[in-house]
């Protein structure tokens, strides 16, 4: 071990060979974890990457970290044990959109709520990948795949929607093949305290390409998708002359310079608000009547569960008279047989 | 009508005190069995209460029981069948007239004798006496509602802390009747109601009115005297099953020097031990309340993945949604226990009532070759040893280890006498201890074959695991066939080799005897009892009671192979025998079942053993 010599991304890497199909955006995506933690200067052995199962749960084989790769539905809460048996590890949970929001999504919202801080990185490709092309919970209304046939007759959650519903703290969005903001939002993530969900519009090249295509082509993504960042002001567009407006209670998008327009009536992106109103509101825009949001969409401060549970044991020990398991036994009722 | 009062000398009564699951009954119980052990008798106590929380008032629905078995030498039941019952009301006379010794005594609260109790209790007449033929027993009519409110008149109660209080008249009277002094049970009332003086001062006016009651009608009734049993020195506590599973872990994390972690979501037998644990923030405990029975083991793995030791604690329906975590814990060769307190199944079943029928869904529930340790405890306070042993096997031999109890013993009460330090051994976690680059992840012990830990955090140990089955030596993702058919293979002579470090299996009674009764778990008490009973009347027979059942100790088959008539007797359909039989092909077990969420009885066990040497 090089004690002083700064980790490249390179160095995180593991001795595996990375087994995703060709083109698939999982790549893209692991290089971005692997640059974030080299930018982040976190040791090896201070990392841990907990899965699921599914194609994007495979990722821990591929990082020289601890990793392990756990059952279906169950990351988060496995990754939830070890950041509390030991809160000086960063903590990673790798999931995709099927591990976390349906087998799994009973401990997605619960590890949500509690606000154990962990990052979650959640590869949406709204498809199941692994099983070879069945319909996913984000799969859009009417999507068409081996098990929908005729279509689903169902909506999909929107994971934005979803944590901030179960009160999340933390929501972040990018896209699998923008490597620079993917690290710029993970770095968000990591250092944000309690649990953090990072959505990750990703790409399944076999079962459902294109899937994010409208939104992620170059040709237009500029004017179909929005960047928030925290204290500016949330205007989009190739010419940068488009916004947003709050319009009663509704976002609008406007253009500056158009029906009396200026840059002072757009929207001033506040992630750091504890209201989660206008947050939901801008998880929630789709194409093509608004722009997609990426970025940090909420990054608010609130009380985290292990630092609290080791606080409160703190806190007892202190308090109590009760210091060994001897003390315990022989307190209270007892008596004595000569 | 000034007859001398009878003193009777006694080895030992079974106490039975029954009333309206709101009566307060447990309570009642819990402080007569805590004055009989201090008084140093040996104790046995077993509760007995519907699921609901209040049943139906005044129905045989919601009677509420606690039964002690206190006696001058050991006592290893709660009894079958009781000299004194308390009954608060007719539903409980009526509900325990089969569990009634001949000639027993009973204590009645008249005036919940009324015509619309007598009803609800489905009397037809407003005679129970008459109407059941009770004639022969020793029935002390207490108006006990009427006395407790006389003795609180005082006081200016208002109604409901009056009539809540009636059950410390009744335990006064039993008081009396065992000549027991009040000072400890008076102790305990002012401790548990410390922020509440008035109540503490009207819960002990009503205990000393009883008693008192108990002096002025003494001419007619006996009293008995049973004195105190001879029982190895030490300090002593009363310990139930599930606070003893609690204690014992906790010890296991001083001994292991490791944090102890809980995993677990609340359900019924089993959640004592969760809010036993939780309450020990003081000794560093990690208490995690998940939202499932799933995430309950999942955090746990998480937690023993980073260096805890990781525990869960769950009944039946919680065991079953387990189970395929249960497989990952396997696969990954990480410590775990699970604490599964049996009760009556299938699906939700008899949530409060206590059966054995989960053994081969500890042995087996999981898909694949997946195998792992199952202990049972067979006393009230050894679920104390066992849950120390249980996390020592699972640290030790890094492997999950599921630790049975049920709710008899989970309930069941027993004076424990407080271990020395030194009566338990240290637990040696194998840590890595080679250079991280000489170490491969899935190399092993040569003797025990268990896996090394090397804990996240360590600098150099960066490894993955996960449910994929592993490659030999170095734990990478491995589908090679000769791999995953060795990789199965050791998986299961790693728990093979555990038998040469658990103890062998011990006989109780006659080795040259024909007949050797075979039990395992909660049932060792009646076992145990029955054995002396028929041996008391000159008969040989041998006891084998299993502790350790996967693997078996070692001495199994030639233990078993000793005995002309070897008798399995469980509760449940015989899943020990069946299991027994698919190891021991060439012996014969005849078995004894009872599935009614009850423990046996000691008289229904002696009579079969008499069958059986009989033929």
């Amino acid at each position: 071990m090089a004690d002083n010599k700064k980790l490249a991304f390179l160095d995180y890497k593991s001795d595996q060979n990375v087994r995703w199909c060709p083109g698939c955006g999982n790549h893209a995506i692991l290089n971005a974890l692997q640059k974030t933690l080299a930018e982040l200067e976190l040791p090896k052995e201070k990392v841990a990457v907990i899965s699921g199962i599914g194609c994007s749960s495979r990722l821990p084989y591929y990082m020289d970290t601890y990793g392990f790769h756990t059952i279906h539905g169950r990351a988060s809460v496995i990754a939830s044990g070890v950041k509390v048996a030991n809160p000086r590890l960063s903590v990673w949970q790798i999931t995709g959109d099927g591990d976390a929001l349906a087998i799994g999504g009973n401990h997605f919202i619960h590890a949500i709520r509690r606000n154990v801080d962990i990052n979650v990185i959640l590869f949406n490709n709204q498809i199941y990948g692994l099983t070879k092309g069945q319909y996913s919970p984000t799969s859009k209304r009417g999507f068409i795949s081996k098990t929908s046939p005729y279509g689903t007759i169902e909506y999909p959650f929107r994971p934005g929607e979803l944590t901030i519903g179960a009160r999340g703290y933390f929501f972040a969005r990018t896209i699998d093949k923008e490597i620079k903001l993917s690290v710029e939002v993970m770095k968000a993530a990591a250092r944000h305290e309690g649990t953090s969900i990072v959505e990750v519009l990703q790409n399944c090249v076999i079962y459902n390409d294109n899937t994010h295509q409208e939104i992620t082509d170059k040709r237009f993504k500029d004017d179909r998708t929005i960047i928030l960042e925290h204290g500016k002001p949330m205007v989009f567009g190739k010419d940068r002359n488009m916004g947003l407006v709050l319009d009663g209670t509704k976002l609008r998008v406007v253009t500056i310079g158009e029906g009396g327009i200026t840059e002072k009536d757009i929207l001033v992106h506040d992630a750091h608000s504890e209201d989660p109103t206008i947050h939901l509101k801008l998880a929630d825009m789709e194409y093509p009547d608004f722009p997609v949001a990426l970025g940090v969409i909420r990054d608010a401060e609130a009380p985290v569960y292990d630092q609290c549970a080791a606080e409160q044991i703190e806190e007892i020990r202190n308090k109590s008279k009760i210091k060994t398991f001897h003390d315990l036994v022989t307190s209270g009722e007892v008596w004595e047989v000569k | 009508m000034a007859k001398k009062s009878k003193v009777i000398e006694r080895e030992e009564v079974v106490v039975r005190f029954s009333g309206d699951s709101g009566d307060g009954m447990q309570l009642t119980g819990s402080l007569f069995s805590f004055s009989s052990a201090v008084y140093g008798n040996d104790i046995s106590t077993f509760p007995d209460f519907p699921a609901e929380i209040r049943a139906p008032q005044g129905t045989i629905g919601g009677v509420s029981g606690f039964q002690v078995h206190f006696g001058h030498s050991e006592v290893y039941t709660p009894g079958d069948k009781a000299d004194v019952l308390v009954a608060m009301n007719p539903a409980a006379l009526k509900a325990n007239l089969e569990w009634l010794k001949p000639g027993a005594t009973i204590v009645i609260d008249v005036d919940s004798f009324d015509d619309k109790n007598l009803a609800k209790a489905g009397y037809k007449s407003n005679d129970p006496i008459e109407e059941d033929n009770l004639g022969s027993y020793n029935i002390i009519k207490a108006p006990i509602t009427t006395l407790t409110k006389e003795s609180l008149k005082s006081m200016e109660l208002d109604n409901k802390t009056i009539l809540r209080s009636k059950n410390m008249y009744a335990l006064g009277l039993v008081f009396w009747l065992f000549n027991r002094p009040l000072k400890d049970t008076e102790k305990i009332i002012r401790d548990k109601f410390s922020k509440n003086e008035r109540v503490a001062e009207a819960n002990i006016r009503v205990l000393e009115a009883g008693y008192n009651y108990g002096v002025i009608i003494q001419a007619g009734t006996p009293s008995y005297h049973i004195s105190p049993a001879d029982v190895k020195p030490g300090v002593y506590r009363n310990l139930n099953g599930n606070r003893a599973i609690a204690w014992g872990f906790l010890l296991a994390a001083e001994k292991s020097g490791l944090e102890l972690f809980l995993g677990s979501y609340p359900i019924t037998p089993a959640t004592e031990i969760l809010q036993e644990l939780s309450a020990r923030k003081d000794l560093g405990v990690k208490v995690f309340q998940a939202e499932d029975e799933i995430a309950g083991i999942s955090t746990a793995i998480g937690a023993s993945f980073a260096g805890n030791l990781g525990i869960t604690s769950t009944s039946g329906p919680g065991l079953a949604l387990k189970s395929e975590a249960l497989g990952l814990a396997v696969m990954a060769e990480l410590p775990l226990v699970v604490v599964d307190v049996q009760r009556g199944g299938p699906s939700t079943g008899l949530p409060t009532k206590t059966e054995q029928a989960d053994l081969l869904q500890a042995l087996y529930g999981r898909n694949g070759e997946s195998p792992l340790v199952v202990m049972a405890a067979s006393s009230p306070v050894n679920c104390f040893d066992y849950a120390f042993y249980a996390a020592k096997v699972a640290i030790e031999h890094m492997t999950p280890v599921i630790l049975l109890s049920d709710g008899f013993l989970a309930n069941g009460t027993q004076p424990w006498r407080i271990p020395e330090n030194d009566e338990f051994p240290d637990i040696i976690p194998p840590f890595v201890e080679k250079p991280a680059q000489e170490w491969n992840v899935y190399e092993r012990d040569p003797e025990k074959l268990n896996r090394y830990w090397a804990l996240p955090g360590t600098p150099g140990y960066q490894h993955r695991i996960g449910g994929l089955e592993k490659d030999f030596l170095t734990g990478a993702v491995s589908y090679d066939h000769h791999n995953h058919d060795k990789m199965v293979r050791i998986r299961q002579q790693k728990i093979d080799r555990i038998a040469d470090f658990i103890p062998p299996l011990e006989i109780h009674g006659d080795e040259d005897a024909e007949l050797l009764i075979v039990g395992w778990g909660g049932t060792f008490g009646h076992l145990y009892t029955a054995l002396e009973e028929i041996q008391k009347d000159g008969k040989k027979a041998a006891l084998a009671h299993f502790s350790y059942i996967s693997p078996l100790p070692k001495n199994s088959y030639e233990v078993l192979k000793r005995y002309s008539k070897v008798v399995v007797c469980e509760l449940n359909l015989g899943q020990f025998a069946g299991y027994l039989r698919s190891k021991f092909p060439d012996i014969t077990f005849d078995q004894y079942n009872k599935v009614e969420g009850l423990p046996f009885t000691v008289a229904e066990l002696k009579n079969y053993f008499e069958k059986i040497l009989e033929k």
